[in-house]
């Protein structure tokens, strides 16, 4: 515990939907007794030990590595996409983010392609169509060269690995306002066409994935970044570029 | 009557031991592979290579997690890096150097031949991982950048930032992809396996249940690979994601594979401390910190002066003073120890004094404060934001943690428990790392049997076995009747109807499992635990409390499930940590030890693999056991002063 451990008491407003099929609607709690050194979910895990308490059912929500790497904690808090720390995924926002008697409005990820399966759970399993359609170096195990006969400039790799440090967890499609996946997608398509091993089928990927994800229903991209202001991972908006400039190139070579 | 067993290792010297056995083990013709069916329970590391390379030679394979994708499973966690032998450094190591540093890490209780093997196709992982599009860190050349971890004396370690286990489940995640979109994995996410199916003493398939719906459902198949991890959420806080879970070994412990050394649990010395009653988990902090951070606590117990206020000679850098040859880099199990005897001692630090320093103060002295951000950045800042402290300015505070369970359901050399056609790959198995895993090698252990083990003795059991025309459909009543006793199970825990919840009881068990089967056991300890988790069982079945349906997602009844496990795996642990009346690696036991304190073996009386048997759910385990022999690292006293 902190030196400056204080307890809060906070009123939460919190989605709550039986199954896909339930309409669903905002249900009011009370808490009291919350730990400044709590992160966001610890909250969440108080909440229901109550509610189980009480013989009534914990609110269902995503989350598992609580280490801000799986990418599974999604939550929409009062409107910003893993609260209002910047960089920051839910699990690892503390509650001394939040203010003794606070109001704290906790939504799930809204967008057509991700269903809620219930309460704050939704079904994410659209990014990995999406991956399928060519989020991959097509290399069967086996076939490796020495790894040191594939150099890599360090800057080529070092922007890859900002671009792969993605952990899909689609806070940039619930903080659009079209529900675009272009910065998850852009970031997967830099990634490989930054790498010498990416190269061979680097069109071709840009146009499947992208083709992917609009048959999937995510929306368009009109430039407002706020994908890239809620990354949890600081994704930068550039890879979208990179991912248009591979789409243009597939689409003029596709026609000729 | 207890039973020696036989671990299948291959003649011929050990460098030569894989390399005859792959070109004796019987092949299934290309034609043919498509006919025979798969199950891969788990996708981390070992489970997401495993389906992609099996899918690549002609299986078909069904993948199952319980996460919302592949992806998640709890190998993205792992920060350090991989290691291996590629040399490229020129500092002197080899495949025989990292065979003996692992063998002589786990404190000579693993398998020679599997250790030796693990080295081998350790390059191999590195190669294949390139080619996939893994963006390791590199030099300006374009040569890939190692680094030392661990306390190893060689730079072998791989690694990307501090997402090396992140950026190699993404490509082993990629690769299954890329085989899921030919059809040839079909891979089935919030599916949880619930049973093993066994037949006439065969793995014909598994029961699930699903996550979303709460469905059952059958599944046939020629081979089961279990994948599913360590069980170090037994004891409730550890670095472990929050659903890794011990119930799939667990399933396959009661249908008769053997649990290997389930004592052996790797506590991590360089965690965040535990904040309070509402904690759900611990962070590690990567091992690497220990290059530059010095450990320290006060001499004088009980003295909570602020540590910029404790002048020099009145602080005990005690891994220094100890072991002045590795000093703050000693192996994990040995940092660990120590940080609980100083807190033992009355001289733990901070507010509830169960932690010690991990100062920065000389490094940032040295080599200032940009060269520091720049090595360790983002571990500062996410220490700074856990505990809302700034390590530039105060040093860390820190405490171990249960990390990694090196037991395992034992396999033999080919991966396979001790029932025919179910494998254990990655930690779930028992096999590699002895005693004590070193820095970086879980990585390089899951993809390794995944990537280069599993692919070709599997093949060598389907082709030897006659299963081309030997095969058991879901049909068969004993898949009806295992789903049955799976609906049974679900059904009773939602409708005990008791007073506490799963999380009660899970607390209740890590606290007896931290306290008594923890880093430091003793014989009185181990008795009263047993006792304990046996008392502690009985009320469970008695008086926990789930709430919602069995339809559609109902966490509580998942967790209600799990802890159940774990109420019966701890007791085990305890048991096995009982009868190993010796001290090795992380399972240290005070009645043997060196005069310094030391872990002392006991090489005459335990020089041996312990491999539990389910004798049914009122009667003690048997105790089997399989003799490790040492032909090419020789026994010795493990120091590192």
């Amino acid at each position: 515990m902190s030196a400056d451990e204080k307890l809060l008491t906070l009123n939460l407003k919190i989605w709550r939907q039986k199954d896909a099929k339930d309409k669903g609607q905002m249900v009011d709690y009370t808490l009291e007794g919350v730990s400044t050194d709590s992160s966001f979910l610890e909250m969440l895990d108080q909440l229901n030990e109550k509610l189980v308490g009480q013989g009534e059912e914990p609110v269902t929500f995503d989350h598992d590595c609580r280490e801000g790497i799986c990418g599974m904690c999604s939550l929409m808090i009062n409107g910003q996409a893993h609260g209002p720390e910047k960089e920051t995924t839910t699990c690892q926002l503390h509650m001394r983010s939040f203010n003794d008697g606070d109001t704290i409005v906790i939504e799930p990820w809204r967008a057509r392609a991700f269903p809620v399966l219930k309460d704050l759970t939704v079904d994410r399993s659209a990014f990995d169509e999406i991956i399928m359609a060519g989020g991959y170096v097509n290399v069967n195990t086996g076939n490796a060269q020495d790894a040191n006969e594939i150099l890599i400039p360090k800057e080529s790799a070092d922007l890859a690995m900002d671009a792969a440090a993605c952990i899909g967890c689609a806070a940039c499609v619930a903080s659009c306002k079209n529900a675009s996946a272009m910065l998850f997608v852009g970031a997967k398509i830099s990634q490989l066409a930054l790498l010498p091993q990416g190269q061979v089928e680097a069109e071709q990927r840009a146009a499947n994935m992208v083709a992917k994800m609009d048959e999937l229903g995510f929306g368009n991209c009109t430039n407002e970044a706020e994908c890239e202001a809620s990354c949890p991972k600081g994704i930068n908006i550039s890879n979208i570029a990179r991912m248009n400039k591979e789409f243009l190139k597939s689409a003029v070579k596709s026609k000729s | 009557m207890t039973k020696k067993l036989d671990s299948k290792i291959p003649e011929g010297p050990v460098a030569e031991k894989w390399d005859n056995h792959r070109f004796k083990m019987k092949l299934v013709n290309p034609a043919n592979k498509r006919k025979f069916n798969v199950i891969v329970v788990g996708t981390g590391l070992a489970g997401a290579s495993a389906s992609a390379t099996l899918a690549e030679l002609g299986y078909n394979v069904d993948a199952f997690c319980i996460q919302d994708s592949p992806r998640r499973a709890h190998s993205i966690a792992a920060q350090g890096g991989v290691n291996a032998a590629k040399n490229y450094p020129n500092d002197g190591d080899s495949i025989w150097r990292l065979f003996y540093d692992t063998v002589k890490g786990g404190d000579y209780r693993a398998r020679e031949a599997n250790v030796y093997r693990l080295a081998q196709v350790a390059n191999n992982i590195i190669d294949q991982c390139a080619a996939q599009g893994v963006p390791f860190a590199r030099e300006y050349g374009g040569t890939l950048s190692n680094r030392s971890f661990g306390g190893a004396q060689v730079s072998r370690t791989f690694y990307a930032r501090g997402q090396t286990g992140q950026q190699l489940l993404l490509g082993a995640y990629s690769a299954m992809m890329k085989e899921t979109a030919k059809g040839k994995i079909k891979s089935h996410t919030r599916e949880e396996m619930v049973d093993l199916v066994v037949v006439e003493g065969r793995t014909r398939g598994i029961i699930t249940r699903n996550i979303v719906t709460g469905e059952f459902k059958k599944w046939a198949a020629d081979a089961v690979l279990l994948c599913t991890g360590g069980y170090g959420n037994v004891y409730f806080l550890s670095t472990n994601a929050m659903t890794s879970n011990g119930s799939a070994a667990w399933k396959a412990y009661k249908k008769g594979a053997m649990f290997g050394n389930p004592c052996y649990t790797q506590i991590h010395p360089t965690c965040i401390p535990v904040h309070g009653d509402a904690q759900s988990k611990l962070t590690l902090m990567s091992e690497s910190l220990r290059n530059d951070g010095r450990v320290w606590v006060p001499k004088k117990q009980g003295d909570n002066r602020p540590p910029g206020q404790i002048p020099e000679e009145e602080r005990d850098y005690y891994l220094e003073r100890k072991y002045p040859s590795f000093g703050n880099l000693v192996p994990r199990d040995v940092a660990s120890r120590n940080a609980k005897e100083a807190i033992d001692d009355g001289r733990g630090v901070g507010k509830t004094g169960i932690a010690v320093y991990l100062d920065f103060a000389d490094a940032i002295k040295r080599d200032g404060e940009q060269a520091i951000r720049e090595r360790y950045g983002n571990l500062f800042d996410m220490y700074n934001r856990i505990t809302d402290e700034n390590p530039y300015q105060v040093p860390m505070r820190i405490y171990p943690a249960v990390h990694y369970t090196m037991g395992g359901l034992w396999v033999d050399y080919n991966l396979q428990t001790t029932v025919p056609g179910c494998f254990a790959l990655g930690e779930a198995n028992f096999s590699d790392h002895g005693a004590n895993r070193l820095g970086a090698s879980a990585l390089m252990q899951g993809l390794a049997d995944g990537y280069f083990v599993i692919p070709y003795t599997l093949g060598n059991y389907l082709a030897s076995e006659g299963l081309m025309t030997d095969k058991v459909s879901a049909d068969h009543p004993e898949f009806d009747k295992c789903m049955k006793e799976s609906q049974d199970r679900f059904n009773r825990l939602l409708h005990i109807g008791g007073s506490k919840s799963v999380d009660t009881f899970h607390k209740e068990l890590g606290k007896i499992m931290w306290e008594r089967v923890g880093m430091s056991r003793n014989e009185d300890g181990l008795k009263k635990a047993i006792d304990e988790i046996s008392d502690l069982r009985k009320e469970f079945w008695k008086d926990v409390k789930v709430t919602g349906t069995e339809v559609g997602i109902n966490v509580e009844l998942e967790k209600a499930n799990r802890v159940a496990d774990f109420l019966e795996l701890g007791e085990l642990m305890a048991r096995d940590a009982l009868e190993r009346r010796e001290s090795c690696g992380g399972h240290f036991r005070e009645e043997s030890q060196t005069p310094e304190n030391e872990a002392l073996r006991d090489d005459e009386n335990f020089c041996h693999v312990a491999a539990w048997e389910y004798q049914g759910d009122e009667t003690t385990p048997l105790r089997n056991t399989e003799e490790l022999t040492f032909e090419n690292v020789p026994l010795t006293q493990r120091s590192y002063k």
